[in-house]
Order: C-alpha cells, then structure tokens, then sequence
C-alpha cells in the first residue's frame, strides 16, 4: 500500500484491525463482513496489525511484551510461538530480559514484529517497518517479512519507500486523499510512470500546504 | 529516649503499612484508567463492615472469634470487597470510559457518597466495636511498647504487598495489567483483553483497601461508615507523594507520608513549645500534598509531566 503523507494508509490499517470505524463501504477478511468489529474479535480472527512508530510497551521487558501479546485460544503454544520469533529475530532471544527501551530502532522493529506473530496471524499488516531505520537494517527486516510471506503469512505492507517495497511485494495499491488512485501487480506498477507523477503529485501538493 | 525511637518507629510502620494497602488502588486504577477512584476511600470503610458482618454470620456473634474464625472473615471479607469493587468499576465507570475523563471521577464521588450514606442507613451512622483480629499482647521494648496487633499488621501487610510484587511483576495478568497501563490504545489494537487488566485492577486495588481497612479496624478497634474519608485522603496523598501510576511509589510515599506524620507529631509541640499540638496532623499531611503538587506534581518515582498530563490539565 503506498502513498503520500497524509493519505490514508494508516487510516485504512487502523480500519481494518478494528480501531477505526468506517462511515462507509464494507471490509471482507476470508469472506466473512468483519466491518465495524472490535480489535479483540479482529484479532482472534487472524489479523494483526503491527503499528506505525513500532509502539513497543517500553517500559516491559522484550520477553513480556512478547508476552502480553500472546493471544489464548485453540492454537499454538506461547512457547513454540516465542521459540519461532526467537528463531526469525535472535537479537530477541540475546536480549530477552532487556527493558525494551533500551533497544536500538531496529531492534525495537523486530520486537514490534516478533510481537505481532504472537497472535499468530494469517494476515500480518505492517505500518512502514522501515521508517527510521538504517538500509542495512531495513534490509534484513525486509528479508524476514519475505520469509514470513513464504511462510504463508499473508502481508499487507504500508511503506514510503517506493522501490523497496514493489520489489519485495506482489501486488500493489496506491492510495491518495483515501482513494485507490492506481492498482496492479507490483512489476507492472515498477514499470508505471504515472506511479511516480501521482506520488511525487502527492507529496508537492503537500509541501506546497506547508 | 530509644525506648520511645523505637515505638514511634513501629507505629510509623505501622499506620504507613496502611496507607500503602489504600494508596496501591488509587495508583494501579490511575495507571491502567488515568483516574482518580474517589470511591476507593469507601473499599477501607467496606472491609471493616464486611468483615464484621462475615464474622458474626460465620460464628454468631463476632466477640472471642478463634484464629481460624477470624482468618477466614479477613480472606472472605477482602476478597468480598475485591468482587465489589470489580462491579462498581462496571456500573459506574465502563459505561462512562469514552466520554471525558471528568465523567468516571465525578461518577466516582457519586459511589462514594452512596457507599457512606448506604451503609449509615444499614449499620447505623454510629461507631461500632470492632474486634481484635490479632491477640492484644503489649511487649516491652527497651521502654517503649509495642502491640501484637502493629506486628501483626505489618506482617499481613508486607504479605499482601509481596503478593501484589508477585502478581505485578511475575504473572501474565501481570504483565497484560502493565502493557495496559502504559498503553491502552497499542494494547487494544494488539486485541490484548483490556477489559480483564482493568477488572483485575478493580479487583485487586479494593482488595487491599479492604485488608487496609479490616487492620485499621482491628488496630482502633472502632469502626465508622465514614472511616474511609480522611485516611482514604492521606492514601491519595501517599500516592501522589510516591508519583501517582506508579507501584513502588505508592508504597515508598504511603512510608513517607506515615514518617513525617508520627515524627512531625511528636516534635510539633516540643518544637512549637505547645503552641502547635498533636492535632495539626492531618494539617502536616495535607500540606505535603499541596507542596509536593506545587514542587514536583509527578511525585518521587512518578513520570515527567508528559503531553497527555498536559491534555489533561487542558480538560479540567
Ligand atoms: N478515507 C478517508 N476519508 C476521510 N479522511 C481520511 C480518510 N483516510 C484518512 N483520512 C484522514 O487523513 C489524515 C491522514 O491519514 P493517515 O494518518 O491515515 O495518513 P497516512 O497515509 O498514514 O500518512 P503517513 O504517511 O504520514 O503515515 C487523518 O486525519 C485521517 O483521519
Ligand atoms: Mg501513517
């Protein structure tokens, strides 16, 4: 899902996950009408949504946010889900018993991650994983949200950065003023001029307000 | 003179044991909701009747009660309150927990004058005799005396407020009540059960109040419906003291606030030459609170002031 500032992606994540309610228009998860449902049934359902600024509980250790993510139901086993996100992310693993606010951006990137997988979603939506963060990190987050993908977790991906994200996704939507301006499969959108003409459109009319 | 050192010290530990059993509700209800719970005042007063009212169902009459007797009107009793607490937060506050922050809090006084007038209409607005839930013996200390009943205290006291460190720190609803505390929105989106952090919150705070209040009782042995106003005042303050949402920092202010209580007591009139007697305690204790929310209005181990202090002063 790309998109300049201010143009609705996050609105959409939050919609989606239950925070937000839509004055219009339906959401469908596994054909099933979801709109208007609480974070908690959304949750359950296999949506999670990992928040744009990571929002880790700072003041709670790596493990206990890991923890307090954790969602009881006829599933899998906190242990086997922790023990994956320790296999994905061993960073977490070392740090376990660190307080979260003393882990470095990306670090706090793979918690926000490791921490959403312990709800065990079929649908994981990302809110820009790469803001902030050095390219080497964003591209080992990145290589980890692929693996996930492979995984058969399906990925719904907000991000500013244009290239990185159509080379790693399938298919993509711009969104503009809360509107699908453009939609296709990744390649072909690459290859898109007016992609560019909408976005960067997008992000003049912005400047230019400022 | 160690003699007296030694009592006043006891008593100190005593009284701030109690106030840090009250001032743990308002702290851990401001942590998970940003409210003050002016009812929380009334879950003291609640244990003492509670418990009265448990003990003489459980053996008739609620003179001469034996060990087991007694242990089992305090643990039906407080757990009693905790369940009570639990149905005011739903009643009261949930259906409220949308509209302005003003709203649960002004609900909150609105429960706590219904408690006091409740009970005044049920057990009478007089003073009732409490019984000792300790044996009454009195130890020489190098001069000083100490009661069994302020050893007993304390001991219930650091038992319950290890229990709480315990459940806090180590348990998953634990962690869950501290994910929400810090963020109850990201908590939300997480589908974490915020509902059952914040009812556990309602459960566990007024169960210590209640404990607070079945010792106080035991220790005056008095009981009044209004009881829980002015200590559940200085439990505020304690709390405030400490750094309000914070845990330790109501405990270490519920200690503080008992210390310069009894100390400043004590030298108040040596000090003054009469002029300022005994009496002015509550005088001293209130004027902590106004200085420490003129100095330092986040307390001792509480937040800097944050932006969402800052909407919330906006609000009033
Ligand atoms: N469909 C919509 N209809 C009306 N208003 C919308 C819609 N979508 C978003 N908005 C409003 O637009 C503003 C910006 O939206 P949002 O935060 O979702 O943008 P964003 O794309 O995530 O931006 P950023 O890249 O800065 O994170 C918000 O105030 C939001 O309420
Ligand atoms: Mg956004």
């Amino acid at each position: 899902m790309l998109g300049p500032n201010g143009a609705g992606k996050t609105t959409l994540l939050n919609s989606i996950s239950g925070v937000a309610r839509p004055t219009a228009g339906s959401i469908t998860f596994e054909g099933r009408d979801i709109t208007g449902m609480r974070p908690e049934q959304v949750v359950r359902l296999g949506i999670t949504h990992c928040p744009e600024g990571r929002q880790i509980f700072q003041r709670l250790t790596v493990e206990e946010n890991l923890v307090a993510a954790h969602i009881r139901r006829a599933g899998r086993s906190f242990e086997a889900l922790r023990a994956e996100a320790f296999d994905l992310f061993p960073v977490l693993k070392e740090r376990r018993n660190s307080v979260a606010s003393r882990m470095s951006g990306g670090q706090q990137q793979m918690l926000a991650i490791g921490r959403a997988l312990m709800a065990e979603p079929k649908l994981l939506m990302l809110d820009e994983p790469s803001l902030g963060l050095a390219p080497k990190i964003v591209h080992q987050i990145f290589r980890i949200i692929l693996d996930l993908s492979r995984n058969g977790i399906s990925i719904l991906l907000v991000e500013q950065n244009v290239q990185l994200a159509l080379e790693c996704g399938d298919y993509a939507y711009l969104l503009n003023t809360g509107k699908v301006k453009l939609h296709g499969p990744a390649q072909e959108m690459a290859e898109h001029s007016a992609l560019s003409e909408h976005y960067l459109g997008g992000v003049n009319e912005t400047v230019l307000h400022v | 003179m160690l003699g007296s050192l030694i009592q006043q010290t006891v008593n100190a530990l005593t009284i701030g044991s109690i106030y840090a059993l009250i001032a743990l509700g308002y702290t851990m209800v401001y942590g998970v909701l940003r409210m003050i719970n002016f009812a929380h005042g009334e879950m003291f007063m609640l244990g003492a009747y509670v418990a009265f009212l448990v003990l003489s169902m459980l053996i008739g009459t609620v003179g001469g009660a034996g060990a087991i007797a007694l242990t089992a009107a305090f643990v039906i009793a407080i757990f009693l309150v905790g369940v009570i607490g639990v149905g005011i937060e739903r009643i009261a506050y949930k259906p409220l927990r949308n509209s302005t922050r003003l709203a649960p809090m002004l609900s909150s006084l609105g429960v706590s004058l219904s408690l006091v007038t409740g009970i005044q209409i049920l057990a009478g607005p007089q003073p009732v005799a409490f019984p000792s839930f300790f044996p009454a013996v009195r130890y020489e200390v190098m001069g000083g005396t100490v009661s069994s009943v302020q050893i007993g205290i304390l001991i219930a006291a650091f038992a319950l407020m290890f229990g709480l460190h315990f459940l806090v720190n180590r348990s998953r609803i634990g962690i869950i009540v501290r994910a929400v505390s810090e963020s109850r929105p990201t908590a939300q989106l997480l589908g974490i059960n915020v509902n059952g952090a914040i009812s556990m919150v309602f459960f566990v705070g007024p169960l210590l109040g209640a404990a607070g209040g079945i010792l106080y009782a035991s220790y005056y042995g008095i009981m009044t419906p209004t009881m829980g106003a002015v200590i559940g005042l200085k439990a505020f303050t304690a709390a405030i003291l400490g750094g309000i949402g914070s845990i330790p920092g109501a405990m270490l202010g519920a200690f503080i606030l008992a210390f310069v209580e009894v100390g400043g007591t004590a030298l108040l009139p040596i000090v003054t030459h009469g002029v300022l007697g005994t009496e002015y305690r509550d005088v001293l204790s209130f004027a902590i609170l106004i200085l420490v929310l003129l100095i330092r209005p986040a307390g001792i181990l509480g937040e800097a002031v944050s932006e969402e202090s800052i909407v919330y002063k906006r609000e009033f």
